[in-house]
C-alpha cells in the first residue's frame, strides 16, 4: 500500500532499475531549482521576519511534500525564518477515485495556527491536468479560509484540463501524452533527479492517456 | 475487497491498510469545523439492523455520513421484515434499489454471508439464485457484516485493533487477553482471528463453560486463571456476559463470576504499567469491570467508541471509493 | 398372466443371465432364454442386477407438506433410485400416529404403485414424548405399520422409550429412535467440533447421541424388545452398538449417505443445503461410519430423505430447516464411498440397501434373493455410468440436494417391481 498515485512507484522503481530515458533534471539542477523557486516566493510574497506567521507551504503528497520542506528550508536559509509548512493529501478529493482499485490514503498535516488568512503556496512535483491541484484546492477549503493560494511545481508539463496554471514553475517541458515524467527525490528514491521516458508497454485503452508518472499527471483520464 | 464478512477475509496487508486509512481519516478530520469528506457522494449505504445496537448503527452512519455517502437506516420493527419478510427478500430489495453498501447486524450467525450469497451470482444449491446486477450501479451491492449471532464483528475486532496500536505503539509480538464468554462472542471471534493475523499472542481467559468445544484449533492459547495472566499481558479485553447466560447454567452465579473473571481494581494493580484495558461495551460494571477501573486513565474504553468511527470509514472508502473489483 | 424377461443382467455382478418373471414371481433364472410370446423384454445390457432397495427412512411430506414433496413425487424419486419399498416417517400434518392418516398414506402409495409405500407410525401422540400413540390398532390397520418412530424428535422421556419398547416387543413391531438428547442438543445448529466454534454456530455434541442409544440398548435388552437406530452420525455411537449386539441386544442401525460422505467441513458458506440433523460430522466420522457398515455393526443405509421447499432452505442458517434429499443419490454415494474402494461388493450392497431393511421392516417381499420361486423385484445398476447431479433435474418437489454439481458414480438402469417395470433409463414408468 505505498503505492500513492496510479502507476507512481513502478514507473519510478522501473525507471531507476533500467535506462530512466533523457535527464531533463541532474540532481545540482533539482537544488539549484528550488532554490531559485524559494527566492521567487520569498519575493512575490514580501517574506520576511515581518509576514513569517502569514505564509504556509502545503505539500502535496508524496513529492510534493518534500519539495515544500525543501522550499521551506531554503527560504529559511536566505530569510532567517522557516513559514509554516504542512502537507494536504487530496485523494479523498479527487474526481478519478472510481476508475481504479481504492488508494492508500496519504498524511495531512496541517501545521499549528491553520491556514485561516494565511497565504498558502501548494507544492507539488508535477503538473500536467491540474485535477489533483483541483482536488488540493477542495480540501483545502475544508479546512479553512487562506487569504490567498499559489501553487508551485517542480515541473509543469503541460496537457492542462482545467483552468490551472502555476505562480512557481521549476521548468517547463514540453511533452507528448506517450511520455512520462520520473521525479526522483532524495527523501523516497535515495537520489534527486528528473526524467522523461516513453511510457512502457502502452495497452490500448488500459493505459492512462497522460503516462504513469509522479505528481499530477497520473489525472490525465 | 468486495465484502467485509469476517476478520479471516483480511490479511496482514489489508488490515493494516485498513488502520492506516482509519489513521489517516482521523489525521484528516483533526480539529475541522467541517467533518465532511466529499469521497462518497452519491453513494448509498443502508445499515440493515434485526438486533438493536444504537452504538453501532450510528458508528456506521456517522462514518457514511461524514463521507457524504446516503445512509439509510432499515430497523427490524417498523418494516417489512416485522411482517414476516424473508432476509433474502429483504436484501434483493435493497440492492435492486441501488444500495451499494448493505450494513447488516442480524441475530444468526451466517447472515452476512447469505446476503452476500444473495447478492452475487449464480444459483444456490438450495434454491434458485437471482441475479440482482445492482439495478443502478451495476455492481454488487457490498455487504459489510456488523455482527452476525455468534460468528463475528469484523469492525469490533478493527476498532479494537486500531485502539491497542495507537496506545501500544504495535500489535505483533504484543500479548493480548480475552476474558469473558467467549463461546457467545462475536467480538471475540473476529479479535481472536485479527489479533492472530496481525501478529499478537492471544490468550482466552474463561471457565470452560464459555468456550467453545474446538477452542483449541484456535490460533491462540487458553487459561483459566485471570490473575496469573494479568502481569504478563500488554493488554486486556473484557467481553460482555449477556444476561441471559447468567441463568443458564454456564456459571454457578453472577457473584462468582465477578469473584474470579471480573476486572476488580485489585486485580486491574496485577497489570504492568502502560497496559490497555478494552470493553467492547456496553459494560455491566460491577460484574465484569469495575467502576474505577472503566475509568482509568489505561482504560481506552472510549477511545474504542471513537476509533469506531474512523475504521467504519476506513471500511466503507476500500470497500465503495474504487473501482468495483 | 403378464411377463417379463430381463436379459443380459448380472445377479450381484456375476455371470450374465436372463431372468423371466411371470406374474411378479421369478418364474425362470437361466442364459440364453428368449422371450415368450407377449411377454415384454428389458435388456439390462449387462447391469448388475440386485433386489430392489428397501429404505426404512424417507420423508414423503404428505399430508400437510405438500410444497415440498407428495407421495407421488416422493414414490418417483425412490423408483428412479432403485428402491421398491419406502418407509415414510410420520412428522406430517397431521403426524401419522392414528390408523386414519397411516391407511392414508399407505393407500395413496398403493394408488401409484410406482414404490411400496409403508408408513412409519408416531411413536407418541402428536410426536409430543408424553403419551404412546395407539401402536397396536395402526399394526392392525390395513397399513400393517411395523416400525413406529416420533423421528425428528427423540423419545428422550426414559419412561416412555421404556414403555413404548415393552408394548413393540407383543406386537413384533421395531421402534425406530432419533437418538438425540435434547437437554444436550438446545439450539444446536452444526456438529460441535472446530467448524462450529469458528462459525460461531451452536454445537449439537456427539454425547447427545451416544448417551441415547447406550440407554435405549439397555432398555431394549430388559424389554425383549426390537430397538432400530436412525441415522447414527458418531464414531462412538459405532462402539455402544458393537457392544449392545455382542450382549444380544436386538438392535439394529441405519447410517444415512450423506454420513457416509459429507463432512462438516461444507459449512464455512453457511449454505443450509448442508443442514441436516444428526449434522454432518467429521471426516474421522465419515471413516467409522463406513467401517462399521462393512463390518455389519451399522445394518443398513436408510436416506432419511428430507425434501423442503426453497423458501424452508435459502434463508440464513438458523432459520432454515435440517435435512436433505436421499432417494435418487442414495447408490451412487453408496458405491462412491463403500464400493469403488473396496469396502462392500455387490452382495454387500444387496445386504445394506434391501435385504436387512426388509428383514428390520418385516417386509417378507422385499430383500429377497434373485432366485426362481422368488418375487421379481429388482433393481438393475450400471456400476460404470458416472452423471452429474443436478437438484432441478430430480423427481422431487425440491431441490435440497447436498450433491449439486458433484459427478457420482453409477446409475439405475431400471427398478422393476413384482415383474413392473416402474423407472427405466431416468424416466419413471407408470
Amino acid at each position: 500500500m505505498a503505492q500513492n498515485r496510479r502507476g507512481d512507484v513502478g514507473a519510478r522503481d522501473s525507471g531507476r532499475e533500467q535506462q530512466p530515458g533523457r535527464e531533463l533534471l541532474s540532481a545540482a539542477d533539482v537544488t539549484r531549482t528550488i532554490a531559485r523557486i524559494a527566492h521567487q516566493i520569498i519575493e512575490k510574497t514580501a517574506f520576511g521576519p515581518d509576514g513569517s506567521d502569514n505564509l504556509v507551504l502545503l505539500g502535496i503528497p508524496t513529492r510534493g511534500v518534500h519539495v515544500a520542506h525543501r522550499l521551506t528550508a531554503a527560504i529559511a536559509d536566505f530569510t532567517g525564518v522557516a513559514p509554516a509548512v504542512g502537507s494536504v493529501d487530496a485523494t479523498l478529493y479527487r474526481d478519478d477515485l472510481r476508475r481504479g482499485p481504492a488508494r492508500a490514503l496519504e498524511s495531512t498535516a496541517m501545521p499549528e495556527g491553520g491556514v485561516d488568512d494565511k497565504l498558502v503556496v501548494l507544492v507539488d512535483d508535477v503538473l500536467m491536468s491540474g485535477r489533483t491541484t483541483r482536488a488540493a484546492l477542495d480540501a483545502l477549503r475544508d479546512e479553512g479560509r487562506p487569504r490567498s493560494v499559489q501553487l508551485a511545481v517542480l515541473i509543469d508539463r503541460g496537457h492542462r484540463e482545467l483552468p490551472i496554471r502555476a505562480d512557481y514553475v521549476g521548468k517547463n517541458v514540453p511533452t507528448s501524452r506517450s511520455e512520462q515524467i520520473l521525479v526522483s527525490l532524495a527523501e523516497t528514491d535515495g537520489s534527486d533527479g528528473v526524467w522523461i521516458a516513453q511510457e512502457e508497454d502502452p495497452e490500448p485503452g488500459g493505459a492512462q492517456p497522460g503516462g504513469s508518472g509522479s505528481g499530477d499527471q497520473g489525472d490525465g483520464a | 475487497m468486495r465484502h467485509l464478512l469476517s476478520a479471516a477475509d483480511l490479511d496482514a496487508g489489508e488490515a493494516t491498510a485498513l488502520l492506516d486509512t482509519s489513521d489517516r481519516l482521523r489525521e484528516a478530520l483533526l480539529g475541522r469545523e467541517v467533518r465532511k469528506l466529499p469521497t462518497l457522494r452519491g453513494r448509498t449505504v443502508v445499515t440493515m439492523f434485526y438486533e438493536n445496537s444504537t452504538r453501532t448503527r450510528v458508528s456506521f452512519e456517522i462514518a457514511g455520513k461524514w463521507m457524504s455517502a446516503d445512509t439509510i437506516n432499515v430497523s427490524a420493527s417498523g418494516s417489512s421484515v416485522s411482517k414476516g419478510e424473508s432476509l433474502r427478500d429483504t436484501a434483493l430489495t435493497l440492492s435492486s434499489m441501488g444500495a451499494d453498501c448493505v450494513v447488516v447486524r442480524h441475530p444468526a450467525s451466517g447472515a452476512a454471508h447469505r446476503l452476500a450469497h444473495w447478492g452475487g451470482t449464480g444459483p444456490s444449491a438450495g434454491g434458485a439464485g437471482i441475479d440482482t446486477g445492482g439495478a443502478t450501479t451495476g455492481t454488487p451491492t457490498a455487504i459489510v457484516n456488523a455482527g452476525d449471532g455468534t460468528h463475528e464483528h469484523p469492525t469490533q475486532a478493527l476498532l479494537d485493533a486500531a485502539t491497542l496500536r495507537d496506545r501500544l505503539g504495535g500489535i505483533a509480538g504484543r500479548r493480548i487477553a480475552i476474558v469473558g464468554d467467549v463461546l457467545h462472542s462475536r467480538v471475540a471471534r473476529s479479535n481472536v482471528l485479527l489479533l492472530a493475523t496481525l501478529g499478537a499472542e492471544v490468550v482466552l481467559v474463561a471457565p470452560p463453560t464459555l468456550l467453545p468445544t474446538g477452542v483449541d484449533t484456535w490460533p491462540c492459547r487458553v487459561s483459566y486463571e485471570l490473575d496469573a495472566e494479568l502481569p504478563a499481558v500488554d493488554a486486556v479485553m473484557m467481553l460482555r456476559v449477556q444476561a441471559e447466560r447468567m441463568h443458564g447454567g454456564f456459571f454457578p452465579s453472577a457473584r462468582e463470576y465477578a469473584v474470579r473473571f471480573g476486572l476488580s481494581e485489585d486485580r486491574a494493580a496485577l497489570l504492568r504499567e502502560g497496559a490497555v484495558v478494552l470493553h467492547p461495551g456496553p459494560m455491566v460494571r460491577g460484574m465484569e469491570i469495575a467502576p474505577a477501573v472503566a475509568d482509568a486513565p489505561n482504560s481506552a474504553v472510549l477511545a474504542q467508541v471513537r476509533n469506531g468511527v474512523h475504521v467504519r470509514m476506513a471500511v466503507l472508502y476500500h470497500l465503495l471509493a474504487g473501482a468495483p473489483e | 398372466m403378464s411377463q417379463l424377461l430381463i436379459t443380459n443382467a448380472r445377479p450381484y455382478g456375476e455371470d450374465t443371465v436372463d431372468v423371466l418373471v411371470t406374474d411378479g414371481v421369478v418364474e425362470t433364472v437361466a442364459a440364453g432364454q428368449s422371450a415368450p410370446e407377449g411377454a415384454e423384454v428389458l435388456d439390462a445390457r449387462g447391469a448388475v442386477l440386485l433386489p430392489g432397495f428397501v429404505d426404512l427412512h424417507v420423508h414423503l411430506r404428505e399430508p400437510g407438506g405438500e410444497e415440498s414433496e407428495t407421495i407421488e413425487t416422493g414414490s418417483q424419486a425412490a423408483a428412479l433410485g432403485g428402491f421398491t419399498a419406502v418407509f415414510a416417517m410420520p412428522n406430517t400434518d397431521p403426524v401419522a400416529d392414528s390408523d386414519v392418516v397411516v391407511e392414508h398414506v399407505w393407500r395413496r402409495g398403493a394408488e401409484l404403485g410406482l414404490v411400496d409405500v409403508h408408513p412409519v407410525g408416531a411413536v407418541t401422540v402428536g410426536l409430543g414424548g408424553e403419551r404412546l400413540a395407539e401402536l397396536g390398532t395402526m399394526a392392525d390397520s390395513r397399513a400393517g405399520v411395523r416400525m413406529f418412530s416420533d423421528d425428528g424428535r427423540c423419545v428422550n422421556d426414559p419412561l416412555i422409550m421404556r414403555r413404548a419398547l415393552e408394548y413393540a416387543s407383543a406386537l413384533d413391531v421395531v421402534i425406530a429412535q432419533h437418538a438425540e438428547d435434547h437437554r444436550l442438543t438446545g439450539g444446536a445448529q452444526a456438529h460441535e467440533g472446530a467448524v462450529a466454534a469458528r462459525l460461531g454456530l451452536a454445537g449439537w455434541p456427539a454425547t447427545a447421541e451416544e448417551t441415547v442409544v447406550a440407554r435405549d440398548c439397555a432398555l431394549a435388552r430388559e424389554a425383549r424388545a426390537r430397538l432400530h437406530v436412525c441415522h447414527i452420525s458418531t464414531a462412538r455411537t459405532i462402539d455402544v452398538l458393537r457392544a449392545a449386539k455382542a450382549q444380544g441386544v436386538q438392535v439394529s442401525a441405519e447410517v444415512t449417505p450423506h454420513h457416509l460422505l459429507l463432512t462438516d467441513s461444507r459449512l464455512s458458506g453457511y449454505d443450509p443445503v448442508n443442514k441436516v440433523n444428526p449434522p454432518l460430522r467429521t471426516a474421522e466420522d465419515t471413516r467409522a461410519m463406513r467401517e462399521a457398515l462393512a463390518e455389519g455393526v451399522i445394518d443398513v443405509v436408510a436416506t432419511d430423505h428430507a425434501p423442503h421447499a426453497a423458501q424452508y432452505k435459502d434463508t440464513e442458517w438458523q432459520a432454515a430447516k435440517p435435512g436433505m434429499l436421499g432417494l435418487q443419490t442414495a447408490l451412487s454415494v453408496l458405491i462412491e464411498t463403500m464400493v469403488e474402494p473396496g469396502l462392500l461388493d455387490w452382495h454387500g450392497v444387496a445386504r445394506v440397501l434391501s435385504e436387512r431393511p426388509a428383514e428390520i421392516g418385516r417386509l417378507p417381499d422385499q430383500g429377497r434373493p434373485v432366485a426362481e420361486g422368488e418375487p421379481g423385484t429388482f433393481a438393475l445398476v450400471d456400476p460404470d455410468a458416472v452423471w452429474t447431479v443436478r437438484g432441478a433435474n430430480l423427481a422431487s418437489k425440491a431441490a435440497n440436494t447436498p450433491y449439486e454439481g458433484m459427478r457420482l458414480p453409477g446409475s439405475v438402469v431400471a427398478t422393476v417391481l413384482r415383474g413392473r417395470i416402474t423407472a427405466q433409463d431416468g424416466k419413471v414408468v407408470r
